[in-house]
């Protein structure tokens, strides 16, 4: 692993990870059974640099923005490597948002050059929001088909044909290395503008818990726009020299087969898949005859008594072959974030000799704030902070719990054009997180629930209500507003998270069945994760402020005067 | 070559089979999503199916935002 101390950038360790690992694998892509792409990092260097070379002739000056809208694969690390060569600020979009979506942070983040592959583009060029990005000046689409109009685009493949070097461009720790949207695509993009310094920091913190080294392999399943993936699955095993493999398809009987083929050594995965993967394991084990369960559960039984105190991969890979040789025998961790993780599940698979690297962490904070150090193993915790993290517990309540702040090096430096936002989010360096936690007596962090009016779902997505209100704006009422019901009712709990429509009805009107079929159909038109799961009426006007804005604080006071069980109308 | 109405009907037969409900109780504009009960990962499971049955191979992202059958139905009919 490369001294990270003595680095100002991202960019120059990358660039120094390139020569120390040259002959090492360095990506794997695979599509379906077919591998598409094997690279050592000297190959990597190759297809970068004249990009690189491309970008710096289009115009991408140190500090101007450059985004990548991809699905997971070795053209997204690519072009973020040549992003950073040149001094450029990545912002790394969620390909699963909207083109419109799209357009709103290409405008917000005032991003000068787009990479993104055929498929995006297509229906980015045809939206309307495409005239918003006024400051965008160049376009590069991968694996566009010969005939394919490119609507302005150029083919990110011809970049690669640029035979002048490029100029390496320094940066200092405390220039903005990324700017990553955490959430708040509908009314007010968040943007979190993370520096150099942020992620250097986090990466040591992190690898020294979970190392990296040449030979380990990483797989990609979290969209690599996630400050996970982007830490986990790209800056931290590239310094380590290891390899990152990627799948272009992200169907459960691929990536299944990805753990034996490739002999994966991590993953990150959303809570929704770990459970997903656990329900798979489960019915398998429940189809054994009873007599084979037995024994397999009385060799769990040992395995949970060996490794009560610490993990010990070695044992627990006799012990449980079978299970084992399933993810490839060689896997040292599941590392699992974006969403609270369920402690059975994390329990589970512990279990089965696989640990789960669970932990508490923000965007704004520098990916993980806290993780689990399998020292010993604990279910019913995030874990203990990471190194450099400073994290006290706000206003604590006579049981302890009370808001999380955290002080560290992996801060963001602020919202991009926010800086009321960032006031209120930072305070003399400490980060107001908004989510409820106390410290058990061992140190570690227990969560119970959000301050803010937010959920988050096991997928990993940050929702904010405000975001979702636009859909239901033509509904014929008075005036309607979204909640987290937990945001009205703290329930202590992290999951079964929750969002309402709160209306308030004209005169004399009354919730009919058309009424409830009209919130019902522009409810089905929002995705599915952002659907509200039911209405609550109240009769008095919404608290405004002079500008009309409603009161959100004032109103959730309100509402939390109601019983939460009858006041919800189930969708 | 199958025509749109046939392709969805299959599509819909498809995934009562899968997710075990009973034949006919699925409908062209019905989101799956809430129909079923089912989660984004369950939906690439019955995308497997549906590839099998028709031949075909439909990326991840042509599906990216689809919630009804008969979208889906538009998207699958386009690559036969």
């Amino acid at each position: 692993m490369l001294d990270l101390s003595k680095y100002q950038s991202l960019g120059a360790a990358l660039k120094d990870a390139l020569d120390q690992f040259a002959n090492e694998t360095c990506l794997i892509e695979s599509d379906r059974e077919r591998e598409k792409e094997r690279l050592t990092y000297r190959e990597f260097q190759q297809r970068a640099d004249p990009l690189a070379r491309t970008l710096q002739d289009a115009g991408l000056e140190p500090n101007a923005r450059a985004a990548i809208i991809m699905t997971n694969q070795s053209k997204w690390l690519i072009s973020a490597y040549a992003i950073f060569f040149c001094g450029g600020v990545l912002v790394p979009l969620d390909y699963k948002l909207s083109p419109d979506e799209h357009w709103q942070l290409l405008a917000h983040s005032a991003t000068r050059m787009l990479v993104t592959e055929y498929p995006i583009w297509r229906q980015l060029a045809a939206s309307a929001g495409r005239g918003t990005a006024t400051s965008l000046a160049a376009i590069y689409v991968t694996e566009a088909p010969a005939n394919a109009d490119l609507a302005g685009a150029q083919r990110w493949e011809d970049a690669l044909s640029n035979v002048v070097a490029p100029v390496f461009v320094p940066r200092t720790r405390q220039d903005v290395a990324t700017i990553v949207y955490s959430s708040g695509t509908g009314g007010r993009p968040k943007g979190c503008m993370m520096t150099h310094e942020n992620y250097l920091e986090q990466c040591v913190a992190l690898t020294s818990f979970y190392p990296f080294a040449p030979g380990f392999r990483y797989l990609s399943i979290l969209p690599t726009n996630h400050a996970i993936d982007f830490m986990v699955g790209f800056f931290g095993p590239f310094i380590c020299g290891a390899t990152v493999v990627h799948l272009r398809t992200l169907r459960p009987e691929f990536v299944r087969e990805a753990f034996p083929k490739y002999k994966i050594t991590y993953v990150s995965l959303v809570p929704l898949v770990l459970k997903n993967l656990q329900k798979g394991l489960q019915a398998r084990l429940d189809a054994l005859s009873s007599g084979k369960r037995k024994i397999f559960n009385t060799v769990v039984a040992i395995n949970k008594a060996l490794t009560k105190s610490h993990p010990r991969l070695g044992l627990s890979r006799r012990l449980l072959k079978q299970v084992h040789s399933g993810f490839g025998g060689e896997l040292r961790a599941i590392i699992v974030g974006g969403a609270f993780t369920e402690p059975q599940t994390l329990q589970f698979f512990y279990d089965l000799g696989i640990p789960v690297a669970n932990g508490y962490g923000l965007t704004e904070a520098g990916t993980a704030i806290t993780v689990n150090d399998l020292h010993p193993f604990r279910a019913d915790t995030v874990g203990k902070p990471l190194p450099g993290m400073e994290v006290r517990i706000v206003d604590p309540g006579p049981d302890g719990v009370g808001e999380i702040y955290v002080r560290s090096k992996t801060v963001m430096s602020g919202y991009l054009n926010e800086a009321e936002l960032t006031a209120e989010a930072i305070a003399e360096g400490w980060l107001k997180t908004g989510d409820l936690g106390r410290f058990d007596p061992a140190g570690h962090l227990q969560l119970f629930g959000r301050k803010k009016n937010m959920i988050v779902t096991e997928e990993g997505k940050n929702i904010y209500p405000e975001d979702i209100e636009s859909v239901f704006e033509s509904l014929p009422v008075k005036e309607l507003c979204v909640f987290a019901a937990n945001y009205i009712w703290p329930r202590r709990t992290m999951v079964g998270e929750q969002l309402v429509l709160v209306i308030h009805l004209e005169p004399n009107q009354s919730l009919t069945e058309d009424l409830r079929k009209d919130i019902s159909l522009l409810n089905n038109r929002l995705l599915n994760f952002k659907r509200v799961h039911g209405i609550v009426l109240v009769e008095e006007d919404f608290p405004r402020t002079a500008s009309l804005k409603i009161k959100r604080n004032i109103l959730a006071e309100r509402l939390a005067k109601f019983d939460r069980a009858t006041a919800i109308v189930k969708l | 070559m199958r025509t749109i109405d046939e392709t969805t009907q299959e599509i819909l037969d498809l995934a009562a089979k899968h997710f075990n409900v009973p034949a006919g109780t699925l409908a062209p504009d019905d989101d799956f999503f809430k129909k079923l009960g089912i989660d984004s990962l369950q939906t690439l499971e019955l995308l497997s199916r549906i590839e099998n049955h028709f031949n075909i191979e439909l990326p991840d992202y042509e599906v990216q935002g689809v919630s009804n059958f008969r979208t889906l139905a538009s998207r699958i009919q386009s690559r036969l």
